[in-house]
């Protein structure tokens, strides 16, 4: 049976990796080859890595930074920032991106959809979809990293990318952006009701809880977060503990082991009693008398 | 014999290269990246990387002069070849991505696109178990399913004989093939953590320990 994925959002600001809260404010929370590492070593099944700033400044994503990163990382890497050409495309899998992430571009040439499909194939072309309420409080696209209104239905657009040959939509709620108060998850299960093709959900994580909710409820194959895995130690093997408890397939593959552990309600692991680290400790004997 | 093993990565402009030499040179082995003749005909084995499209794929083997080249090295010398992705489904006969293609014809086989439905969605994208189906070389020191990262849309039929795993996303679908020393796996390696690293390691001591057969055969008369 295919495994639901656990994906971390890496969105990386002037070559740090920042906490985004409504794509508004950033927090820095450290260097993007750091984060890899860590999150590869706890077991992640994929890395997003989000170039904010390419495309403001009209340029590709950090290539030196996807390749540095590519060295740490035995998990597919997508990349996304400001992609909006071919040769572009063919420079970051050059550089270790395995998938290529679009938004802006999707929006305003949807070829590059079906072009880039053409030369890389389906699997390796992902629409990342921004998605805020308008001030009708109807879901509407928005590109430009969330500063521009598109007029368009998140549902419809899916489906017109998934028609192009998109082989993944990442659906983003910008409002729930760093919130931590779980996914949009009707706006995620509208989209994923409507297309055939795998739906990444992002934006909210903040319990795992709220990765059971998008996996089941809003119906996605694979959940995204950035924010809730930087703030906790083995923050991926705990989630996956939950998710596992709680009757969703993921893959483990850390020597971890966590299956005893409890968790409080806010998602964390739950400190042991006394009685039982007292119990873990070696015999104690006192100072040894001749 | 010099312990060292003389790999090439056929480089051929779709295949995702870097993420393939990062697993080997993590794992301390040796290789070149290339797709130069002189490198490839040098080689004990090759890998057959790919990323991408099927016809663009061949064609670009075709341009750098690669398809006869890779026909004698592993049909006629024998050499072990690893392919990967879409380097295993360019082994097939032909495939019907975007129109019928010709693949390089190493081992009898089609590729097909992958039918979905309502709960099977297409591409296959994530962790999979993977059923190893007879002694494989390749999946040696592993669980009994280990899980591996898959991402196509196309797949791989061919006669059960030459099945090495399989795996399940609505229907049954070839994850690895293998005739005599030429191996094919569906999924990424490179990009499926641990299991992945014994794989490559496993494939890296098949060819330590491997003699081609009509060698043999000269040796003995």
């Amino acid at each position: 049976m295919l495994k639901k994925r656990i994906i971390a959002n890496l969105v990386v600001r002037d070559g740090i990796v920042v906490q985004s809260i409504g794509f508004e404010r950033y927090l820095p929370v450290g260097k993007p080859e750091v984060a890899v590492e860590f999150l590869n070593a706890w077991g992640i099944d994929e890395i997003i890595i989000a170039d904010i700033n390419a495309g403001i400044e009209r340029r590709i994503p950090d290539l030196q930074m996807i390749s540095s990163i590519s060295k740490k990382c035995f998990v597919p890497v997508t990349v996304a920032g400001g992609i909006k050409s071919i040769e572009m495309m063919r420079e970051l899998i050059r550089c270790g991106a395995d998938k290529i992430a679009i938004n802006t571009a999707a929006v305003e040439h949807p070829s590059l959809i079906s072009e880039g499909a053409e030369v890389f194939g389906s699997q390796c072309i992902v629409v990342s979809i921004d998605v805020r309420k308008n001030s009708e409080g109807k879901y509407e696209v928005f590109s430009r990293g969330g500063r521009r209104p598109t007029g368009l239905n998140p549902v419809e657009f899916a489906q017109t990318c998934e028609q192009l040959g998109a082989g993944e939509i990442i659906i983003n709620s910008i409002d729930r952006d760093g919130s931590r108060k779980g996914y949009d998850l009707s706006l995620v299960a509208s989209v994923s009701d409507a297309v055939s093709i795998p739906v990444i959900a992002l934006g909210g994580a903040g319990h795992p809880r709220h990765f059971v909710d998008a996996l089941t409820t809003g119906k996605a194959t694979a959940a995204a977060a950035g924010n809730f895995f930087h703030f906790c130690e083995q923050s991926v093997v705990l989630t996956k503990e939950f998710l596992t408890r709680n009757q969703v397939n993921v893959r483990h593959d850390t020597y971890a082991q966590y299956a005893d552990f409890l968790f409080d309600g806010g998602g964390r692991i739950q400190r042991r009693s006394d009685d039982e680290l007292q119990g873990l400790r070696f015999k104690f004997l006192p100072k040894e008398s001749i | 014999m010099s312990s060292q093993i003389d790999v090439v990565v056929i480089d051929y402009g779709v295949g995702n290269i870097l993420s393939i030499t990062n697993a080997l040179t993590t794992l301390g082995y040796d290789f070149v990246v290339s797709n130069k003749k002189e490198d490839i005909t040098r080689a004990q084995a090759l890998i057959l990387p790919g990323v991408g499209a099927f016809n663009e794929a061949m064609q670009n083997l075709q341009q750098l002069n690669l398809i006869e080249l890779l026909r004698e090295e592993v049909l006629l010398k024998e050499k072990p070849l690893l392919g990967i992705c879409l380097g295993m489904q360019v082994l097939a006969e032909e495939s019907e991505e975007n129109g019928i293609h010709r693949g390089l014809g190493l081992i009898p086989g089609r590729v097909i696109k992958l039918e979905g439905d309502d709960v099977v969605r297409i591409p296959h994208v994530g962790w999979n178990d993977v059923v190893a189906w007879k002694n494989s070389p390749l999946f040696l020191n592993m669980e009994r399913s280990p899980h591996f990262y898959f991402d196509h849309s196309y797949h791989f039929i061919c006669d059960r004989t030459i099945v090495a795993g399989t795996t399940l996303h609505g229907q049954e679908i070839v994850a690895a093939v293998q005739k005599g020393n030429i191996f094919g796996v569906q999924f990424h390696p490179e990009k499926s953590q641990n299991n992945g690293l014994r794989l490559y390691r496993n494939f890296f001591n098949y060819i330590k320990n491997y003699h081609p057969q009509h060698v043999k055969e000269t040796n003995h008369s």
